[in-house]
């Protein structure tokens, strides 16, 4: 950091960031401590007594064939989702950059899902495809579709992708959209008078130059599924039917305040904490990289 | 939900449009209206759960236990709109729409400015003051954009239930006001203003807090108005914490609230009002993203300027 103008003052610093880092402390540290502590205990199940097991809790966590079976529903609902959200809103903005009449409307109707909360979009699609009133589930048993998201672990999965993706579109739309502006329309051009057709133009030039933004996208897209959805699974499936929908958080709350499991539980915050991490400095090293040539 | 990244160098979002398309080398007529078209139906399905909603919202129960719903908007708008909101007993376990909507907004205003007065001093300090441990702050503060409530969520709720938080306004709002997003991006805001500035300010004889009122606070302005419209939706979808932290129904949020109304196994749900309560859910967002659209796109992808 470059050296700053200040102002001379000893206390007046301190008060500032008192609240914030109050805060903090009570509600991210010790928190985060006691998950750590207690991943590493074993209660009865009488909440008792508790002995220390080292990392037992984690050898158990991750040997558990539920949670393998977690991780892989996480895995195929995360690349879905990214997969289905991104490729929509990279089509609709590639779509919005060549046309200038009624563009700004265009914005202005995209961005609402945006402001839904996970839990609502999840119900709405569910109303919609709900077996017994779900207009759009009528429409799909017309076409034949034996189609039964209470019970059908495939068609749940669909419909959670489905709504979860719906609501990530306006978000990928704004940033594509911006992506798509940084890009110089003369280059664009010169290939166009070098006699390249659309596709080949979007193929090698637009996405290549677009590939910061959707790699940003990607990371984003991936804690969104992770963490965001929450709302989603739990309201539309509650994990099930089975295990089908049963993604990683659902599981840490499902295994904590249902099943009070309470090591396991901690454990898998902490795996989960090691993700983020992990998720969150793939995405600073890119941004860093960004600052210094973009 | 955890809070949107806006943490990325984009340059400037749409520029005002209008007019008729203009054809770039190399564009044919025919590709501008398949783009017309693709988007028209992109919109359709995005708009189209939340439309369907409405239509759902007034027609009668009846009707919509018979699937396929219509297409239009049916004839008991003011019926079903006055009996979810003025409909004698509440609803939901006992509580009116109107409390569920007065405790969201409270927990959306509260997050929403909560998190913006917080962040906007702790930047303040560690940006324009000199003094030990200021980077130990700043790092103690930013590792916590690595910890979402959703991965620690069973020792936080210990620590309200110890603190005697459950069922409050400070227990749902308190926890979430804690993050470093906002904090980052006031640091990186004020990190552009010119050391001139500041000496100005101190030749002319103005204190830190004179500074911080006079100079900065007006010079934030667009920042705050961006990061308030991002907090406020994030502070109204919230989920997770609501769900834990209230037991009593009087405390819910309008999100919770519906999850409690819907139960797809019994016949009981009341459909309609269900689609009213979803609408005013829906509704007060929307209308904050579009109307201040101009500066939530701004939050959203233009923060790092």
């Amino acid at each position: 950091m470059s050296p700053r103008v200040v102002f001379p003052n000893k206390i007046l610093p301190y008060l500032l960031v008192a609240p914030q880092l109050a805060i903090t402390l009570v509600f991210f540290y010790w928190p985060a401590s006691q998950a750590l502590r207690q991943s590493m205990l074993r209660e009865d199940p009488f909440g008792l007594s508790s002995k220390f097991v080292w990392f037992d809790n984690f050898k158990k966590v991750l040997s558990d064939p539920n949670y393998l079976n977690s991780i892989q529903v996480t895995a195929i609902f995360s690349v879905s989702v990214a997969a289905v959200a991104m490729g929509t809103a990279l089509l609709l903005a590639v779509m919005a950059e060549k046309v200038v009449r009624s563009r700004n409307l265009y914005r202005t109707l995209m961005i609402w899902p945006y402001a839904v909360a996970p839990a609502i979009a999840g119900m709405l699609w569910l109303f919609l495809f709900n077996p017994s009133i779900g207009s759009l589930a009528y429409g799909l048993r017309w076409l034949g579709i034996n189609w039964d998201p209470l019970l059908d672990g495939e068609h749940a999965m669909a419909l959670v992708v489905a709504a979860a993706s719906w609501k990530q579109i306006s978000y990928n739309f704004l940033f594509f959209v911006a992506g798509l502006q940084a890009i110089p329309k003369t280059l664009i051009e010169a290939a166009a008078i070098d006699g390249a057709g659309e596709n080949k133009r979007f193929w090698t030039i637009v996405f290549p130059l677009l590939a910061p933004t959707t790699f940003f996208l990607l990371v984003v897209n991936t804690v969104y599924a992770f963490f965001d959805t929450f709302g989603i699974i739990h309201a539309v499936t509650g994990g099930g039917p089975g295990k089908s929908t049963e993604t990683l958080v659902y599981k840490v709350y499902n295994d904590g305040f249902v099943n009070l499991i309470l090591g396991d539980s901690a454990a898998q915050s902490v795996i989960l904490m090691v993700i983020v991490i992990a998720l969150t400095a793939i995405q600073f090293r890119y941004v860093e990289k960004k600052v210094h040539y973009g | 939900m955890a809070e949107p990244k806006a943490l990325m160098a984009e340059p400037k979002a749409l520029p005002p449009a209008s007019g008729h398309d203009k054809l770039m080398i190399g564009q044919s007529k025919a590709g501008i209206y398949v783009a017309h078209a693709i988007l028209i139906l992109g919109i359709v399905i995005v708009a189209f759960p939340i439309y369907y909603t409405f239509v759902a919202s007034t027609h009668s129960l009846q009707t919509i236990l018979r699937p396929p719903l219509p297409l239009l908007p049916g004839d008991r708008f003011v019926e079903n709109y006055s009996e979810a909101l003025f409909g004698g007993v509440g609803r939901i376990g006992g509580v009116s729409v109107t409390t569920l909507l007065f405790n969201t907004t409270i927990v959306a205003l509260g997050i929403a400015i909560g998190k913006i007065i917080i962040s906007i001093l702790s930047a303040y300090a560690i940006v324009f003051f000199r003094f030990p441990l200021r980077m130990v702050f700043f790092w103690l503060i930013f590792i916590t954009l690595m910890l979402p409530v959703e991965v620690r969520i069973l020792p936080t709720y210990k620590v309200m239930v110890d603190l005697g938080l459950i069922d409050t306004y400070t227990g749902l709002i308190v926890p979430l006001i804690a993050s470093a997003t906002a904090t980052l991006l006031f640091r990186q805001f004020f990190l552009t203003i010119p050391g001139e500035l500041v000496e100005a300010a101190r030749v002319d004889g103005a204190g830190p807090w004179r500074f911080f009122k006079d100079i900065l606070l007006p010079l934030s302005r667009t920042n705050i108005a961006a990061l308030f419209v991002i907090l406020f939706i994030y502070g109204w979808t919230q989920y997770l914490w609501p769900l834990l932290v209230t037991n009593r129904n009087d405390m819910n949020t309008i999100v919770i609230a519906l999850k409690k109304m819907i139960s797809f196994a019994d016949a009981d749900t009341e459909w309609h009002l269900v689609m009213v309560t979803s609408m005013l859910a829906i509704v007060p967002p929307i209308l904050v993203v579009v109307l201040m659209q101009r500066w939530f796109v701004r939050g959203l992808v233009d923060t790092e300027k």
